[in-house]
């Protein structure tokens, strides 16, 4: 080992639609209450498909949040690791912002490189559809047990996270700040 | 069954057999398309239908104007600058907000590199495998390969080796059953022309080109602080810059700006030795498939972009045209107000929602998003499996948007014969000289390779403009002008207690217009018109059709059960719909399902 391993931790997904946020949400929240040493990089991958691949391609070790659409009960949460990450793109894409993370992995994949470590942990959708909706109280209530298990993961990797003493100020120092911050999106949601 | 004239001036026949191609998901928010062929396959009528968001001046309402770049750029995954440059400009139209040159240099610089990048992408990535059949290129002789590229183009990377190992790459990945990004497609289709070699050619620049379009957006890290979701700033750019060395923390230093002046020329390099010579390779074995032009022909809008001068959105400080064409009248160019209510007008006839009085449109100012899913009648199927739509009655969730009543195509291909109709020699000669160099008639820019080579020549455009906005931003900053953002406006309290305005950029893959009303100090109403609403348009009350609709037509297909010659015409406008793809289903894929019935 020339290099020390490089960890990504990335949430994916897009805020603006409801249970789609999730993966976002969920780095979102564990960014503000844990730090991580210099080789891991914590990064809200919003829908950003091909913009993604350097970061994956540089990654030893891959932690993606995510929604998923398993067809399971809503709030529902796996786990899944290695091979058994839909690696493989099935769908002639009608737009490039279609670009699902599994061409994001294929493409670092074709380039060389990308993660021999790769953990989703996944919450099942309830809500798909609504635009600018938050998140249904069931996938939000599962943002803590997803990040324990991400913790669990790390610590497995021999990833050293740590607990900050103060969490961060979501709108100041958070990783999504401008008012989509989790706290202030829902907020002014709520209100309107 | 009946015929029917369009008073955009095409031909329905909703006869014959109903072709249905939708990307199968478990959400909505996806383009789908249904086609009725006849006898001989041939397209007689088109339906376009799809999701765009509905009801973003519901999440933005009450918030700061200052905030709304942020969500607007969470629209979508690839417009993610343009929509933000889009808002922070209406913004600043409302509030009356100037910036300094330099921001707006940067501005540039931002917006172009989106060009490069966005249009290689689109080339190589998504539209470049309609073309190009994946596994004739392990057919291909690497030594023949290798002749073929270094025919066309000085670019270094040709040789046989160079190809020979390319290939094996592709074998492996091939025959260890992951074909990856190349699944599914209609490989060995008829429809595809070119020979082996020149498949493993274009094979081997897509891998180059995912690998160099990771370097383009660099440039949007340094100037945007971070990327993904760079930042943005009304009233200029969030960048200090300065000039000394290292400089201060969070600056951008001359390290940071040799690095955007190395890799624009490395962008000029690559779109110039590589992009466009494979365009014209490809497009040599296409001559004869000419379809797709539809709108293209005769109704064209352009809002312009890239200002030469901060704040000066002239028609003549513009450095892409803004302006429209009606009934393929090249004579004239009719001036475009994004402000005038009796221009841009959004109709919802056939889209689901609904107004008071849906005879008429409204302007974006006046914009309602009133959700109203209905099926017609003869729509076959029920809310949950549609298995055909029924235009006659609403259809999908794009809105109809007009201007003066007229469908429009928008795009690349608007934009450059817009420039080509000015007779502005950027976009004239570059023209003229690719259809010499094809030896086609100017009639063939009004095709779907048309509309793939307008975006070529304007990748090719956006890497020189790069250029040129850099290096005028670089003599600005050393003749002593650093300011970057203008905090003047910056206090709602320096507000006025109620202001309106509206922004505008041309996306890669269109005009983008976005609309606010401020009343003390926040948003009261937020409207955005994107391009893949014009060009994916369902019908207006008078019957015209979109410009996906359009295109679509007259096309024959060699097989309905493989429209590949579908997917080539709809990919050629780049179309851009809400993305949220990436939830995986059990079996980890999405599937493109045909139907014929």
């Amino acid at each position: 080992m020339t290099r020390p391993r490089r960890t990504l931790v990335l949430g994916i997904g897009n805020v603006l639609w409801a249970d789609e946020g999730f993966g976002v949400r969920a780095v979102e929240t564990f960014y503000r209450h844990h730090a991580c040493p210099d080789d891991v990089l914590v990064m809200d991958g919003g829908t950003q498909g091909l913009y993604l691949v350097p970061h994956v391609q540089a990654a030893d070790n891959l932690l993606v949040f995510d929604a998923v659409d398993y067809g399971r009960r809503p709030g529902d949460m796996i786990v899944v690791r290695g091979e058994e990450v839909p690696r493989f793109t099935g769908a002639r894409k009608m737009s490039l912002h279609q670009t699902g993370f599994q061409d994001v992995l294929s493409a670092a994949n074709l380039l060389g490189g990308g993660p021999d470590r790769l953990t989703l942990i996944g919450v099942q959708a309830a809500d798909l559809a609504t635009w600018g909706g938050p998140l249904t109280n069931s996938v939000r209530d599962r943002i803590g047990m997803a990040i324990e298990t991400a913790l669990c993961e790390l610590d497995h990797w021999g990833v050293a996270v740590t607990e900050r003493a103060e969490p961060l100020d979501p709108a100041r120092q958070g990783l999504l700040r401008h008012g989509i911050d989790l706290d202030g999106f829902e907020r002014q949601s709520a209100a309107t | 069954m009946a015929t029917i004239s369009t008073p955009n001036g095409f031909q329905l026949n909703t006869g014959g057999r109903r072709v249905v191609v939708d990307p199968v998901t478990r959400i909505e928010g996806h383009l789908r398309l249904e086609v009725n062929v006849d006898d001989d396959n041939v397209i007689r009528n088109a339906v376009s239908t799809g999701t765009m968001w509905r009801g973003l001046e519901l999440i933005l309402k009450g918030r700061d104007p200052r905030d709304a770049w942020a969500f607007t750029q969470r629209i979508c995954g690839v417009c993610t600058g343009t929509h933000a440059l889009t808002s922070v400009r209406a913004v600043e139209d409302a509030l009356g907000i100037e910036i300094p040159e330099n921001a707006n240099s940067i501005r540039n610089i931002m917006q172009l590199t989106l060009y490069v990048q966005d249009h290689l992408v689109h080339f190589y990535h998504l539209h470049a495998l309609d073309w190009v059949d994946v596994v004739s290129a392990l057919r291909a002789d690497p030594k023949a390969t290798s002749a073929l590229a270094q025919s066309i183009s000085n670019w270094p990377l040709s040789s046989p080796g160079y190809f020979r190992d390319i290939q094996g790459r592709l074998k492996k990945f091939v025959e260890s059953g992951q074909l990856g990004p190349f699944r599914n497609a209609y490989w060995g289709h008829v429809a595809y022309k070119l020979p082996p070699e020149a498949n493993l050619m274009a094979v081997t620049h897509y891998l180059e080109a995912l690998d160099f379009q990771k370097e383009i957006v660099k440039i949007h890290t340094i100037f945007g602080g971070k990327n993904p979701h760079p930042n943005w700033l009304v009233g200029g750019v969030p960048c200090a810059i300065n000039l000394d060395g290292a400089g201060a923390v969070g600056a951008v230093n001359m390290e940071r700006l040799n690095m955007v002046a190395s890799i624009i020329d490395r962008s000029i390099a690559f779109t110039e030795q590589v992009y466009i010579p494979d365009l014209l390779a490809i497009a040599s074995f296409y001559k004869d498939w000419l379809h797709g032009g539809g709108l293209a022909s005769r109704s064209l809008l352009s809002y312009g972009d890239i200002p030469e001068h901060a704040n000066d959105h002239s028609p003549s400080s513009l450095r892409l045209p803004r302006g429209a064409i009606i009934g393929g009248d090249l004579s004239t160019v009719h001036e475009v107000d994004l402000d005038d209510p009796e221009q841009i007008q959004e109709f919802v006839t056939h889209s689901w929602y609904s107004y008071d009085d849906e005879t008429r449109g409204l302007h974006p100012f006046d914009g309602i998003t009133e959700p109203d899913f209905q099926l017609g009648p003869n729509t076959k199927g029920d809310a949950r499996h549609i298995h055909e739509l029924d235009e006659s009655a609403k259809y999908s969730w794009l809105k109809a948007p007009r201007w003066r009543g007229h469908a429009m195509e928008v795009g690349p291909l608007a934009r450059w014969v817009i420039g080509y109709a000015q007779g502005n020699p950027e976009f004239k000669e570059p023209v003229e000289a690719t259809l010499r160099h094809l030896d086609v008639p100017v009639g063939a820019l009004f095709s779907t390779l048309g509309r793939t080579a307008a975006r070529g020549l304007e990748g090719q455009w956006a890497a020189h403009k790069l250029k040129y906005f850099f290096d005028k931003l670089m003599a600005n900053l050393k003749a002593g002008d650093l300011a970057t953002a203008n905090t003047g406006k910056w206090d709602p309290a320096d507000w006025p207690a109620s202001a309106r305005g509206s922004g505008f950029t041309e996306a890669p893959r269109g005009a983008l217009g976005h609309w606010v009303e401020i009343a003390d100090g926040k948003i009261e109403n937020y409207q955005c018109v994107v391009p893949t609403t014009w060009n994916g348009s369902p019908r207006d009350p008078a019957g015209n059709i979109g410009a996906y609709e359009a295109a679509l037509l007259d096309t024959p297909l060699a097989d309905p059960r493989k429209p590949l010659e579908i997917l080539r015409t709809i990919h050629s406008f780049d179309p851009c719909l809400a993305c949220s793809t990436h939830v995986m289903g059990e079996d980890g894929r999405e599937m493109t399902s045909v139907v014929v019935r």
